[in-house]
């Protein structure tokens, strides 16, 4: 019975944990019935993924009633990958929390900071899982709201005023994304994403259609921190306690980027984009994106935040392959969406333990620990190679497919800019490589440092080895990426 | 605000009047303009007022906090748990045809519950809003 | 040509309050007026919901028995939830406003970049 509803159980578990752990008493309860419940999510995601993987598509009607006048779940190998990944860094966000979140966050307000955990999990989830339009600004609303509210959390005062920017933008985003929902409803009389696209190409060359597009297209360049719509992303990485870190970094901008895939090629379709100026802005903003957020980063004094500059660059990456608009484009943006994920988890969990153990993520404060904390130091010499793009990381993979994308399209200047790209990361990670290694260490402040405990590091070292694993191994994401390509170009084939 | 005796009087005349217009709402929300969140709005208003008047230390002692969290997530559940209960009896998620014995009365048991679910998590939901905010200064509201 | 400005109007009014509340969101610097800023932004995008919802000669949506054409009652639907969303926001960004006046001593954008370069 469960394999008939399991892309429905995906969202309402975790939506009915929320409010049983919010009237939990503090302690480690909340913990232990979160993780267990990211680990059934996990669990469903994986059958989920193997279900869609053969090429058929799920569609589930919540409440009976057919589609379009019902809202419907509509998964194919697109959003099992995208599902797959939230429900992953959820299952290994959450062992590595018991420690880091006990450390940051004030015991009296651990289990409603589990149950926010829980909702946003619910919102990513229910993003990646729904076929309907509206649906999907209401699951963006709740994972956003509880998104402002964790970051909040963070213990210096700056991520109020993190949580409170990142409040107004992300509003105004979704705002966007409402006016642009509510012009295409205007026009076609439907929010199904199925119906919508099968009603647009009559409608191509009306204005409001055209303007509901523009809409929907910045509500959500803000919402994956497009450059120069990034600028509430430093400031919620660098703030946001070490978990709401971890967390974010490796799946909101992931989902909104897999949510700007379905509407440009599902919904509004190939034909609609080619006669748009979408392509050009995008590799602009891109281009600009990667080169600029990678200079930021060199000059960050803060660790967390060098990251978060690098995954605003790193963005720029993942947007390039939609820029192009191809086969080969798309699916290498697909698969830095999953690759990115295990990167920049990998790297902010080993952050994280650094800051479990002396307090502050400050690079000039950690010179040296890389001899007193050997395993995160190898787990950021990994996650750093990863994100420089070496042969044998999964990053190396991404870069590849994006080169061969901008080869197809004779774009060599996009392959100059890959490449740069690549050489100010060999410079940013190698800041934090040389102050962690070869910076002589403040023996008095980090007399009784040792290695981070074994539940920061067994997760850490989890997604380190699914780096490499999936650097070496391409069968799923690049297997998934491709089946998801057919589905979503089918007039490329 | 308590030793002002016009204040007194009205009020009491006036919150189980919003009381009752909030169940009105609450339960009239398919026949008219209305329905949970509406409601919930109504009926924290009326202890709001309370609150405002008699003094926010006198409001808590009507409604615990403790007792508030227990009720937005009471709320919340019965909500989701009318869907999962749609599940168990074989329909699909939230299909409330199957709750009852014939599809209109399973359809309108399904509205009525999960209205009433949404009404008490966002009646309860207003009032933490309220305390929260109300405790945080140095005054104290009314006493 | 007056015809279709005042045949228009709701489309005006949606504008006119949009770029009011876009305005007051990117130019004041109290961290209140911003949030009302951002709350006469979201009432512009309901209206712009709710005008194109209604059918011109149709009664409300609710099933009468001698009536044939009703308004679209499903825009109202999702209005309602745009509309609680709208609620969760400006509380959550209330709350953090008031979190930050008891950190930073001020609630100007100004002041608190001053005190820490962090706005």
């Amino acid at each position: 019975m469960i394999e008939a509803h399991l892309s429905l159980l995906l969202v309402v578990l975790p939506l009915l944990a929320a409010p049983v752990i919010a009237i939990l008493p503090n302690g480690r309860l909340p913990w232990a019935v979160s993780t267990l419940v990211s680990f059934a999510v996990f669990a469903m995601a994986c059958l989920q993924l193997i279900n869609v993987s053969t090429g058929n598509v799920i569609s589930y009607e919540l409440g009976g009633w057919a589609p379009p006048w019902g809202i419907e779940y509509r998964i194919d190998a697109a959003n099992a990958l995208v599902a797959l990944i939230v429900a992953a860094i959820a299952a290994v966000t959450l062992p590595y929390a018991l420690y880091s979140v006990e450390k940051e966050i004030p015991q009296k307000q651990l289990s409603l900071f589990y149950s926010a955990f829980m909702l946003c999990l619910t919102g990513l989830l229910g993003i990646t899982q729904t076929g309907d339009i509206f649906n999907l600004f209401v699951f963006l609303e709740i994972s956003s709201l509880s998104t402002y509210a964790l970051i909040s959390l963070g213990s210096k005062r700056q991520a109020l005023t993190a949580a409170y920017q990142y409040l107004i933008m992300g509003t105004i985003g979704a705002t966007f994304f409402l006016i642009g929902v509510g012009l295409l409803y205007a026009m076609t009389g439907t929010l199904n994403m199925l119906d919508l696209a099968e009603r647009l190409p009559a409608l191509t060359e009306h204005r409001t259609v055209q303007t509901g597009f523009a809409f929907i297209m910045v509500g959500f360049a803000l919402k994956l921190a497009l450059f120069p719509l990034h600028l509430w992303l430093p400031n919620a990485y660098t703030y946001a306690p070490s978990v709401i870190t971890v967390f974010l970094a490796a799946t909101a901008t992931k989902v909104a980027v897999y949510v700007m895939l379905r509407v440009m090629f599902s919904v509004f379709g190939f034909s609609f984009i080619e006669g748009s100026p979408t392509d050009e802005i995008f590799l602009l903003l891109c281009v600009a994106g990667i080169l600029l957020m990678s200079f930021y980063a060199i000059y960050q004094q803060d660790s967390k935040r060098l990251l978060a500059y690098s995954s605003v660059a790193q963005i720029g990456y993942m947007m390039l392959g939609l820029g192009f608009g191809s086969v080969l484009g798309v699916t290498a943006t697909l698969v830095h969406l999953f690759n990115h994920a295990l990167m920049k988890g990998a790297l902010f969990m080993a952050i994280g333990a650094i800051i479990y153990r002396i307090g502050s993520s400050n690079i000039d404060t950690m010179a040296g620990l890389g001899k007193r904390m050997p395993w995160t130091f190898a787990a950021i010499i990994i996650g750093g190679l990863s994100l420089i793009g070496v042969p044998g990381t999964a990053g190396f993979i991404s870069k590849w497919y994006l080169v061969l994308a901008a080869m197809e399209q004779q774009n060599w200047l996009i392959i100059g800019v890959i490449l740069i790209g690549s050489l100010l990361a060999v410079i940013y990670v190698w800041k934090l490589i040389e102050a962690l290694y070869f910076k002589p260490a403040n023996e008095t402040a980090h007399a009784n440092v040792n290695e981070a405990p074994l539940m920061l590091l067994i997760p850490t070292w989890i997604l380190v080895i699914a780096n490499i694993y999936f650097g070496l191994n391409t069968e799923l994401t690049v297997g998934t990426a491709e089946q998801a390509v057919k589905l979503l170009l089918p007039s490329a084939y | 605000m308590k030793h002002n005796l016009i204040l007194r009087v009205i009020s009491k005349f006036l919150i189980p009047l919003i009381f009752l217009f909030a169940l009105y709402v609450q339960f009239h929300g398919d026949f008219g303009p209305g329905g949970g969140f509406q409601a919930g709005v109504i009926f924290s208003t009326g202890i709001i007022l309370y609150a405002l008047v008699f003094g926010v230390k006198t409001a808590k002692q009507i409604i615990p906090p403790f007792v508030l969290r227990s009720l937005a997530s009471f709320g919340v559940l019965l909500y989701a748990g009318t869907g999962v209960a749609s599940l168990l009896l074989g329909g699909k998620y939230l299909e409330y045809g199957v709750l009852a014995s014939t599809q209109v009365a399973g359809q309108h048991l399904g509205i009525l519950l999960i209205e009433l679910g949404v009404g008490i998590s966002v009646m309860s939901v207003m009032l933490i809003i309220f305390f929260a905010f109300a405790e945080r200064g140095q005054t104290e509201e009314g006493s | 040509m007056m015809d279709w400005i005042l045949g228009h109007y709701n489309y005006w009014l949606v504008i006119i309050i949009m770029m009011a509340g876009f305005y007051t969101v990117i130019s004041q610097g109290n961290l209140i007026k911003k949030i009302a800023g951002l709350n006469i932004f979201q009432v512009s995008v309901f209206m712009l919901y709710i005008s194109v919802s209604n059918v011109k000669g149709g009664a409300a949506p609710i099933i009468e028995s001698d009536v044939s054409l009703y308004s679209n009652p499903l825009p109202h639907v999702l209005i309602l939830t745009a509309i609680v969303v709208g609620v969760a926001t400006t509380s959550l960004g209330l709350a953090l406003v008031v979190r930050i006046k008891e950190a930073y001593g001020t609630i100007e954008e100004d002041d608190i970049h001053n005190q820490d370069q962090s706005l």
